[in-house]
């Protein structure tokens, strides 16, 4: 360490390019502000001695130095931002359609772009690893800039003393020199505190200082981003984050997944309303909507808890501790769990009710039979004695390619293929037939029997998101500090003002990290009556 | 309930002009006459503003009891809201610096927005579920009063650039310049042309097929750029010069590309008549009326315009967003692109911070960066609105 011991007596770090007591330049350190030749002084970071500034040569330091540039740091943002903007030209993939296929999708979509989009990875942008990479440098460089700075610049400002160095004063933007033999310094000082100053002395100097804890709003706000971002990274412990889906069918009892099978919920009702389309506010601007324009999606629901062991197979005893609504804004939460009212399916089909008929009278009758369409049996038998096998079972039929395949599993559009077999001879050939909503084909051609529908029954289903999240704390804490830190920063300025008294006379100087105009004003107000002529603008003159 | 929402409009009306008669007593102030005393011309300007101000709080008030909600559900209520946020900002700014010229400049963007917000349907729509929130209002009016702040430094930057930028020749500078000013001819010609066929009734139906399925889609200005394999319908329509590209897809896809050719070709038409007639460039023809202004303060401004409207940006746009996504849509953070363009606005504008602060950008580079954060919060206020949604064929 090679210390600079400054004309005043005080003993400064290396590296420091105002002293830290009386802020004289020191000399051999003037470069590292830019400050050669120029004929005001840089006052960033108070001529403090940064690390980043003062070594250079192991693997360590060239580490630190890159990561605590600002230039880095902005070029990082820069990057991250146009990464970010190309990443919202076209949807992400979690918002395409659910079902297609991402490999294909931006390509027919899209056409060339598209494919180069997904190509390059934007389609997953936000997930990938080198956007990550980006969030991450971002947060190393906000750590070591900060403590970069942070450290010396908090060692000088409580090290400052209140006389001041002439070459550190003449070099300050607002300055001005007064010559004058009646000049009233306990006036001045009242009036600094007048407007709210510290007002220390020294040999006769004035030094007066405000607002110093606004200097450390950055890295308070730097703090609440580091904070912030671990936050969102907690999310990764299993522990820590559920999210899970569930559907439940009105009048089910059903397993809360994602609680490890400790909680249930029944659906009570689902309700779906829509706007009146008579009510004279929004008549206009339902008309223009086309369709029907939605005023609540609601779940009634029950929520229970399992109360004896888990054991796999065996009905659980429940006990009820929560009769909620789950309404868009309004989740139902018990617990830890949070439920969101986050889908629904409306008059899915719950029974089917079939008959039995010859094909050319439908008034005669062997029987009927009703399908549990969530959980079918695989033969009835009627009371005719015939038999109705279940040949296939498509819970949400569509022809793909003349084939009829099921889109999904539930029971949305359901269609069979039901063999039926004459009493007796389920040995023999079946009838094969064909039955769906609106459809009802002959296998052969030359069927004797059909298999009709009668009636049915449907259900709203009605989609919960749950959610348990011990990371929300830590994000709401980094934000709450990331806005104390910003505001502190922002709405208050760190403003000081030296008074040197000198033998025909004072000098005085001035500085703020920002809104020079205020200080003027505040200068000028404190001057008045003192014999004090206000300062002037340096830069502004230069201009 | 009629009488509230016709009132709610009058005053809306009232406003806009009230607004429009400040600025004409601002540009007086402004003006280099000796004989004229401008500190009293520029207080009779920002006492019009206020007026106008309140004015338009009643609008706002009015039409939130005739609708049963804070009107700012649809774009025709966020912008008109958000041009009330750039008043309300501006008559802080003046009354923190004391500056006329800012009037000149912050009045008409104010002006342009209101009527902008205007040529979107302006009936009062119902909420759908996931807005029924008290954090509608909250959200959204702090996230408006944050950008509207931060839309004075782009104020501050454009006087600062009109009165700083060398006319003596062309240069980069002096074309970006032009550019800004077309970019306000463009929208003022938008407005001018959507009004007049408007006024006129005018529509022109095409057949074309979207999504396999044929569809009828109404043009309200002639087609220069008819849909994508579409048939004119109606008779004594125009019929297009071309056809918009296949990959405009959705029902307003092709419409709001007509919308930018005729907003783009009548902004030429506009920006070069003005400029025949004065014979040089926009800019440099502004440049002797912002004499007066001392770049210092504008500069200034500007700077503190960002410095007090980061705080509540990212505080409306992004804490009380996720706030409330995490109660509406079980996440507080999704990646959605208005989410993404709210957090590329906080790092643009943090950007500008950093190079400020730390790197001694001030002056004409600082009032550059204003003009493209203003980019970047029209963009996410009607870019991400209107096309990047638009082309996924939802409106």
């Amino acid at each position: 360490m090679n210390e600079i011991t400054c004309e005043c007596g005080h003993v400064n770090p290396e590296g420091t390019v105002l002293c830290e007591a009386c802020g004289k330049p020191v000399e051999d350190n003037q470069h590292l502000n830019g400050n050669e030749n120029q004929a005001l002084l840089n006052m960033r970071y108070d001529g403090s001695a940064r690390r980043s500034q003062t070594y250079n040569r192991t693997f360590i330091d060239k580490v630190w130095n890159f990561f605590s540039s600002v230039k880095v740091g902005v070029w990082l943002i820069v990057i991250t931002l146009i990464a970010s903007a190309i990443g919202t030209l076209l949807p992400q993939e979690m918002y395409i359609p659910p079902g297609s296929d991402a490999s294909t999708h931006y390509k027919d979509q899209y056409g060339l772009i598209g494919q180069i989009y997904y190509q390059l990875g934007f389609h997953n942008l936000f997930s990938s690893w080198w956007y990550m990479l980006l969030l991450a440098l971002i947060g190393i460089s906000i750590i070591i800039a900060s403590l970069d700075r942070f450290i010396p610049l908090y060692k000088t400002l409580k090290t400052q003393k209140p006389k001041r160095h002439d070459q550190f004063m003449k070099k300050q933007r607002i300055f001005g020199k007064t010559e004058s033999d009646s000049i009233d310094m306990q006036l001045m000082k009242e009036n600094l505190k007048k407007n709210r100053y510290k007002v220390t002395e020294e040999d006769g100097s004035l030094f007066a200082e405000k607002n110093r804890f606004s200097r450390w709003g950055p890295y308070v706000n730097h703090i609440g981003l580091i904070v912030f971002l671990l936050g969102t990274l907690l999310r990764f412990v299993p522990a820590l984050y559920v999210d899970d889906f569930v559907w439940v069918r009105e009048g089910e009892t059903k397993m809360i997944t994602g609680t490890e099978g400790q909680y249930y919920i029944k659906n009570e009702d689902f309700i779906l309303e829509n706007y009146d389309e008579n009510d004279e506010r929004f008549q206009e601007a339902i008309m223009r909507n086309g369709q029907p324009v939605p005023k609540t999606y609601q779940t009634n629901a029950v929520i229970y808890e399992r109360t004896d062991d888990i054991v796999v197979g065996k009905d659980p005893e429940l006990k009820e501790i929560k009769e909620a609504q789950a309404r868009v804004n309004h989740p139902i939460k018990f617990e830890n769990y949070t439920l969101y009212q986050a889908s629904y399916q409306q008059n899915e089909f719950n029974e089917m009710t079939f008959k039995l008929h010859d094909m050319d009278d439908e008034d005669s009758s062997y029987g009927e039979f009703t399908i549990d369409l969530n959980d079918p049996e695989t033969e009835y038998e009627l009371d005719s004695g015939h038999v109705v096998v279940l040949g296939s079972y498509f819970p949400e039929y569509e022809l793909d390619d003349g084939k009829p395949v099921s889109v999904s599993k539930y029971p949305r559009n359901p269609a069979f293929v039901f063999n039926v077999y004459p009493p007796g001879e389920s040995d023999g050939e079946p009838e094969v037939s064909f039955a769906g909503i609106g459809a009802n084909v002959d296998g052969s051609g030359e069927n004797e029997f059909k298999v009709g529908l009668v009636d049915f029954d449907v259900r709203d289903v009605t989609g919960l998101t749950v959610r348990k999240d011990y990371t929300l704390p830590f994000i709401a804490l980094g934000g709450a500090i990331f806005m104390i830190g910003v505001i502190q920063g922002m709405y208050w300025n760190h403003r000081r003002i030296w008074v040197k008294p000198k033998d025909n006379g004072v000098w005085i100087a001035g500085h703020t990290n920002k809104n020079w105009v205020a200080l003027k004003r505040e200068i000028e107000k404190s001057t008045k009556g003192t014999g004090i002529e206000p300062p002037v603008d340096q830069q502004e003159l230069k201009d | 309930m009629g009488d509230l929402s016709a009132i709610s409009s009058n005053l809306l009306y009232a406003a806009f002009v009230i607004y429009l008669v400040a600025t004409f007593f601002f540009a007086g102030a402004i003006r280099d006459k000796k004989s004229t005393s401008p500190d009293r011309i520029g207080k009779i300007g920002i006492i019009l503003s206020i007026v106008g101000f309140f004015t338009q709080l009643g609008y706002f008030f009015t039409r939130w009891g005739a609708a049963g909600h804070a009107p700012v559900s649809n774009l025709f209520e966020f912008i008109t809201f958000f041009g009330m946020m750039l008043v309300f900002a501006f008559i802080i700014m003046y009354f923190i610096y004391r500056i006329n010229v800012l009037g000149v400049i912050a009045l008409p963007i104010a002006l342009l927005i209101i009527a902008f917000a205007s040529m979107f349907p302006t009936e009062i729509s119902p909420l759908v579920p996931s807005l029924q929130s008290h954090w509608l209002y909250i959200h959204v009016t702090t996230a408006a009063l944050g950008q509207a702040i931060l839309s004075i430094s782009f104020v501050a930057g454009l006087i600062f650039l009109i009165r700083q930028v060398d006319q003596s020749k062309k240069t980069k500078q002096t074309f970006w310049l032009e550019f800004v000013i077309y970019m306000v001819a463009t929208t003022l010609a938008f407005i001018i042309i959507s009004s007049v066929f408007s006024a006129f009734n005018y529509e022109a139906s095409f057949e074309a097929p979207v999504e396999g399925q044929p569809v009828e889609i109404t043009y309200e200005m002639p087609a220069i750029a008819g849909p994508f394999d579409g048939e004119l319908i109606s008779d004594g329509a125009m019929s297009p010069l071309f056809q918009a590209p296949e990959w405009m897809r959705g029902v307003d896809a092709a419409i709001k590309f007509n919308t930018m050719i005729w907003s783009i070709l009548g902004g030429l038409v506009l920006y070069w008549l003005v400029r025949l007639v004065v014979r040089k460039r926009i800019g440099s023809a502004l440049q002797p009326l912002l004499r007066k202004a001392n770049p210092e303060i504008v500069d200034e401004v500007g700077y503190r315009a960002v410095a007090i409207g980061f705080p509540i940006f990212t505080l409306g746009a992004l804490i009380f967003a996720m706030i409330w996504a995490q109660q509406a849509w079980d996440r507080f953070w999704g990646w959605d692109p208005k989410e993404v363009w709210a957090l590329i606005t906080f790092f643009f504008y943090a950007a500008y911070l950093h190079l400020r602060l730390s790197r001694g950008w001030q002056g004409t580079k600082s009032a550059w960066l204003a003009v493209g954060g203003f980019a970047i919060i029209m963009f996410n206020l009607l870019a991400v609105n209107l096309i990047i949604s638009g082309l996924h064929s939802y409106a």
